[in-house]
């Protein structure tokens, strides 16, 4: 997997919550058996029209937003199918970074991202970002005001910096294993295999059937 | 200390503590599919690496499949991904239960039906429904491909361990309100981020009163609202289900005796503590019916399409982007709503329990003039029991289609499709914007109100109607 450290990028917009895998790549892409060709139909159904050409309305088909690789969008990004081709489809698109807020519902804090969608961005190397609601708000306002803003994003510093002027700085938590993962772009399958042994006294007392001890 | 029952099955299954709150989690089962797996079996023969315990792997085909004529594939891009299970299969001695086999199916249909969802096991797929399997006190979730590869080549996963939720459902259910409105109100009451992080254990008198299909629906649909997984605790109505002489992969004899008496310490210590937890009263639960793009835009059926300003925990661009989607005016009554398509089958309510309601509205009556109905049944086994009941007869004499297992127009990955504009009472579980094919416009209901809405044309409330 691709190391992330610091990114440097252009911001775009995605003024939508709740937004589903099967927006971010629709079923008919989903019986292709490589890994590699779907960024061209990310967001497939908004991003063309009938006739194949790009949707002028859809947000990054708009001036400025051409090459984005940092995406800021709404709360529940990600939701529904655990389809791993929405992840290949924003990585090859060229998004590298995903900001979504968690949002304060009752007495409850609802996460920016599904669960299956964030450990697929992770697996992927894509950055998912949570910030708060007014933080995102913020983002959404400069990005608004200044199409094709950039902003550089530090794993190591937890930061996000708008190069609006003057410039803005944003602070993240991340997890520190995740961190550590997307900092060295580790291949997990090696990592567990490396614990081999244990897997393996495992299975000497554990039934598959029964799930208790033998 | 006193344990969830998620926390007993986690406990039972930790490989080994890793650094930064992580665990090596070990898996029992995993179940394939079509769509899902391909380019994790060719990341294994790219790494040289092999499946740790073919014998703990199960595949089907399902998601891409026509349900008209299975013998022959005609889409080639469906037909490659097919042949490439098969092959994968064959290459690396997984157990595939192909098209035309008996136990072909819906893959969380037939791992129950075959035994293979047992208590106390941890299960994974690469498919967000595999909350479905938590009905038998299983902890079961959804993976992405990566960890499908990464179950194979170890027969681990590394996780972090969910928070806890539980949802009591008190009282009884009232006549024609079913586990499906259940899970639906749940979704509109906490949202469809309202789960995510948690894993839901469902529980109280309502859920012991379901059978285990009827809990498999509430499971299933654990993912909409976000959850991880979604449990209840296994009972006599699981071991009962479980010791059915037609599960050939479920322990039989003294292996089942001892297995019961394992299964039996699975239940939440009365002590146990969790995140969060809520109480809902079954007997006020009336039928449901999604209006909008997102499964927690869900409301009474004798309610209305509400004010884009009126919905809680949506803002109301996201409502009124939703309303013109599906072509809503706020205002109108869901009974009024008509459709042109009908929709009985998926993971959600593809079991023979829906299809013997769906034949109980359906018998004597026909499907409306304009409408299409589709009933498609979950798996091979399924298929054939209809038949053994005579259920596909009534369904073809009330005017509907009657297909061959698959998932169908829940995903509309195969032909089984909607057109742009076309609205339909589905038995699934998402009404996410294009899901049932581009431009199609998806209620989420029961298989009764499915059913009657194909015979009205338009939705009704089950309890009232005729």
């Amino acid at each position: 997997m691709k190391p992330f450290t610091i990114h440097n990028g252009q911001l775009a917009p995605l003024d939508r919550a709740n937004v589903d895998t099967d927006a971010i790549i629709p079923k008919q892409f989903l019986k292709l058996i490589g890994r590699s060709g779907f960024g061209q139909y990310l967001f497939h159904d908004w991003r063309y029209l009938a006739d194949g050409t790009p949707n002028p309305q859809f947000e990054l088909n708009k001036p400025g937003h051409a090459g984005a690789s940092i995406l800021v969008t709404r709360n529940n990004f990600g939701c529904g199918s655990s389809r791993e081709h929405a992840v290949w489809a924003v990585a090859q698109y060229g998004i590298r970074v995903i900001i979504a807020p968690w949002r304060q519902h009752h007495k409850d804090r609802l996460p920016g991202f599904a669960d299956i969608f964030r450990n697929n961005c992770g697996k992927n190397g894509v950055l998912t970002i949570e910030l708060s609601e007014a933080e995102v708000d913020r983002i959404f306002h400069a990005v608004h005001t200044q199409p094709g803003l950039q902003a550089t994003v530090d794993l190591p510093q937890q930061t996000i910096v708008l190069h609006t002027t003057p410039e803005q700085t944003l602070r993240f938590e991340v997890d520190p294993g995740l961190k550590q993962y997307l900092l060295r772009g580790l291949d997990d399958i090696a990592l567990t295999l490396e614990q081999e042994a244990d897997i393996t006294a495992f299975e000497q007392h554990h039934d598959v059937q029964c799930a208790g001890g033998r | 200390m006193a344990k969830t029952l998620y926390e007993k099955i986690w406990d039972r299954h930790v490989v080994k503590n890793l650094s930064d709150g992580w665990t090596l989690l070990y898996i029992d089962r995993q179940l394939v599919h079509e769509v899902t797996s391909a380019q994790a079996f060719d990341g294994l023969r790219l790494a040289g690496r092999t499946v740790r315990r073919p014998a703990l792997t199960f595949a089907t085909l399902d998601h891409n499949v026509p349900t008209d004529n299975q013998a022959v594939i005609t889409d080639p891009i469906a037909r490659a991904q097919i042949e490439a299970l098969r092959r994968n299969c064959r290459e690396f001695g997984v157990t595939l239960f192909d098209l035309g086999d008996a136990n072909h199916g819906v893959v969380h249909i037939i791992g129950p039906e075959l035994g293979l969802t047992l208590p106390g096991t941890t299960m994974v797929c690469g498919d967000s429904h595999t909350a479905t399997h938590g009905a038998f006190g299983a902890l079961a979730h959804g993976i992405g491909t990566s960890e499908v590869e990464h179950v194979l080549a170890t027969q681990t996963l590394r996780q972090k361990k969910s928070r806890t939720f539980r949802v009591e459902f008190t009282g009884r259910l009232t006549p024609q309100v079913t586990s499906k409105d259940m899970i639906l109100k749940l979704i509109g009451q906490i949202g469809a981020a309202g789960g995510t992080g948690y894993v839901m254990e469902y529980a109280g008198s309502a859920i012991r009163a379901l059978s285990m299909e009827a809990r498999m629906t509430i499971c299933n649909m654990s993912i909409e609202a976000g959850a991880r997984a979604g449990l209840i605790a296994p009972d006599e109505t699981t071991f009962n289900y479980i010791a059915a002489s037609d599960r050939p992969y479920a322990p039989r004899g003294a292996a089942l005796e001892g297995a019961l008496a394992s299964w039996k310490m699975l239940t939440s210590d009365a002590e146990a503590a969790f995140d969060r937890t809520l109480t809902i009263e079954a007997a006020a639960l009336a039928p449901q019916v999604t209006w909008g793009t997102s499964p927690g835009m869900v409301a009474d059926i004798t309610g209305r399409v509400p004010e884009p300003d009126q919905v809680a925990g949506y803002h109301k661009t996201d409502v009124e982007n939703a309303l013109a989607y599906m072509g809503l005016t706020p205002g109108t009554p869901l009974t009024a709503i008509k459709v042109q398509a009908v929709f009985i089958g998926s993971c959600t309510n593809g079991r023979i329990e829906d299809l013997r309601v769906a034949a109980a509205v359906l018998q004597g009556r026909r499907v409306a003039h304009g409408v299409r109905a589709l009933i498609v049944p979950g798996s091979a086994r399924v298929k054939a029991q209809a038949e053994a009941e005579g259920l596909d007869r009534i369904f073809k004499a009330a005017g509907a289609e009657w297909r061959h297992a698959g998932c169908s127009m829940c995903l509309a990955m195969n032909p089984d499709q909607l057109q742009p504009g076309e609205r339909c009472a589905a038995t699934s579980n998402r009404n996410f914007e294009g899901r049932q094919g581009k431009g199609g416009r998806t209620h989420l209901v029961s298989p009764a109100m499915a059913a009657a809405a194909a015979v009205a044309g338009h939705f009704v409330d089950i309890r009232t109607w005729n």
